[in-house]
């Protein structure tokens, strides 16, 4: 459904970030890029999601040219996102709220939401008051409340301590399954990418592009972290982006 | 709350009685009429609290300098959200602020006088004058320094322009604004004594220079507590209402 046909983008001093990259998620598909940090990943989510223009090349979401932000596609930034003036549960509800929505009826959805996700109870708080973990899970509720059909995430997890990290990424998971919200997670871990990703797509190079591409057929299951198939493919993705890095 | 205010209170206390203290002795050891001790002065001044002819004078300072307060911040903030949000209004606005922000605005009063008369206008428009510039460069710079990951934000949940100014720049630049006013309060008043101390028969500062004149100096005390008292409110009330506004403010680290 999403599609990046050889985007190129420069920095405004002319030099490029990203090179002829291309990519494709199927509905009920799972993408994770990895790359080191500084290469592109964050400029590559902004050109999918409509921030960001490329120089050439064209992002298609099922099959119209992504012009700019759009009601069918999510995406939570680095550091959330979260506007530190609005309460936990504005700041959920603020899509729907440019959206139109009227207040009642955003304000449940929200509620709703950072229920699923496991937070009530704080909807009144700032978001400087939130741990890491909670900041996270408003943010998730922030992409899903809008039923979007495509989510994308920037490095969401890569701030967390270890624990709170594998939490989330199972909570994604769950909402994932429940979902089946296909979506695009850019990451420099290659476990998170293995864990979360039914394909993974490894950038490397300046200006960065595609160097390899990896079928993970074991996606999907809570308790993959402990399988061989795991560790396999974690140890072939490594020995990858060595050479490459 | 009733705790804070409860230390407020103290702390305002200890301050008023080490004041005192280096009063007593500045005034001993002086030995000068015009400073007379302190509780003479401040005897004085609690029992011109009991009467109307203060409180007229207090409430003349008191609207002019709250006025133009009040004036300065409903002109500037707007402005200065604007050109901190707009590129093309700051082309355009910018070099006039730039090249103006330096001139002391209080050498305009005599064209003012002549212009708005004698009354209070004159007297209110140099307040929001000087303070109307510190309130609106501080919120335009206040606007700049918005970090671009709140914008995109926005713009990422299908925000537009005016989304932005909004949910974004108007709530970014309010501390800015709150702050240039907070601070805004002593040099308002510090021009407020100024206009006051000629061409008028009520405020504070004429009561000060009035008594000055008599040589009456217990007297002009009382018009400088009551100045002091009313520029200390004034902070106050300008504090209140930019943590009531602002409550995110206090909320963490960012």
């Amino acid at each position: 459904m999403l599609e990046a046909l050889g985007i190129r983008k420069a920095y405004r001093s002319g030099e490029d970030i990203l090179s002829d990259v291309s990519l494709t998620l199927a509905e009920n598909e799972t993408l994770a890029v990895v790359g080191p940090s500084g290469c592109g990943k964050t400029t590559l989510l902004y050109l999918l999601c409509g921030l960001a223009r490329p120089d050439s090349g064209r992002v298609l979401l099922d099959g119209a040219p992504v012009v700019g932000p759009n009601p069918d596609m999510s995406i939570i930034l680095q550091d959330y996102g979260l506007l530190p003036w609005k309460s936990v549960i504005e700041n959920v509800a603020l899509g729907l709220k440019l959206r139109g929505m009227p207040q009642f009826e955003r304000l449940k959805l929200a509620r709703e939401q950072l229920a699923e996700l496991g937070i009530s109870g704080r909807d009144r708080d700032w978001p400087g008051r939130l741990s890491g973990g909670e900041k996270q899970r408003v943010a998730i509720a922030r992409a899903f409340v809008g039923r979007p059909r495509l989510l994308l995430m920037d490095e969401p997890f890569s701030s967390l301590d270890a624990l709170t990290r594998e939490k989330l990424q199972h909570t994604l998971l769950d909402v994932w399954s429940r979902r089946r919200v296909p979506y695009v997670l850019v990451t420099h871990s290659l476990e998170e990418a293995v864990f979360l990703g039914r394909r993974i797509l490894v950038l490397a190079g300046r200006p960065a592009g595609v160097a390899a591409s990896f079928d993970n057929p074991g996606f999907g299951d809570g308790r993959y972290r402990e399988r061989d198939d795991y560790f396999e493919l974690v140890r072939r993705l490594r020995r990858s982006v060595e050479d490459l890095w | 709350m009733v705790s804070g205010l409860a230390r407020k209170a103290l702390s305002y206390g200890l301050v008023v009685l080490v004041l005192g203290l280096l009063w007593q002795v500045l005034s001993a050891s002086l030995g000068s009429a015009v400073l007379p001790p302190p509780l003479e002065a401040g005897g004085a001044f609690l029992r011109a609290l009991g009467t109307t002819e203060f409180w007229c004078h207090f409430w003349a300072s008191f609207v002019r300098a709250g006025l133009g307060m009040l004036l300065a911040f409903a002109l500037a903030f707007p402005l200065g959200l604007v050109m901190g949000g707009s590129r093309r209004a700051d082309a355009l606005l910018g070099p006039f602020v730039l090249l103006t922000y330096p001139v002391p605005k209080i050498v305009l009063l005599p064209v003012l006088l002549v212009l708005l008369g004698l009354g209070d206008a004159a007297k209110i428009a140099i307040i929001v004058l000087i303070l109307g510039y510190q309130v609106l460069v501080t919120t335009r710079d206040g606007v700049r320094s918005v970090h671009p990951k709140y914008v995109d934000s926005v713009r990422s949940l299908g925000g537009g322009r005016l989304d932005i100014l909004l949910e974004v720049l108007l709530p970014a630049a309010l501390p800015h604004g709150f702050t240039a006013l907070r601070l805004g309060t002593g040099v308002s008043v510090a021009v407020l004594f100024f206009v006051e101390s000629f061409a008028t028969t009520s405020g504070l500062g004429y009561c000060i220079m009035d008594a000055w004149g008599r040589m009456d100096y217990v007297a002009m005390f009382t018009g400088i507590l009551g100045m002091s008292v009313m520029g200390a409110a004034l902070y106050e009330a300008a504090d209140l209402l930019e943590r009531r506004v602002c409550a995110w403010m206090r909320a963490g680290r960012r």
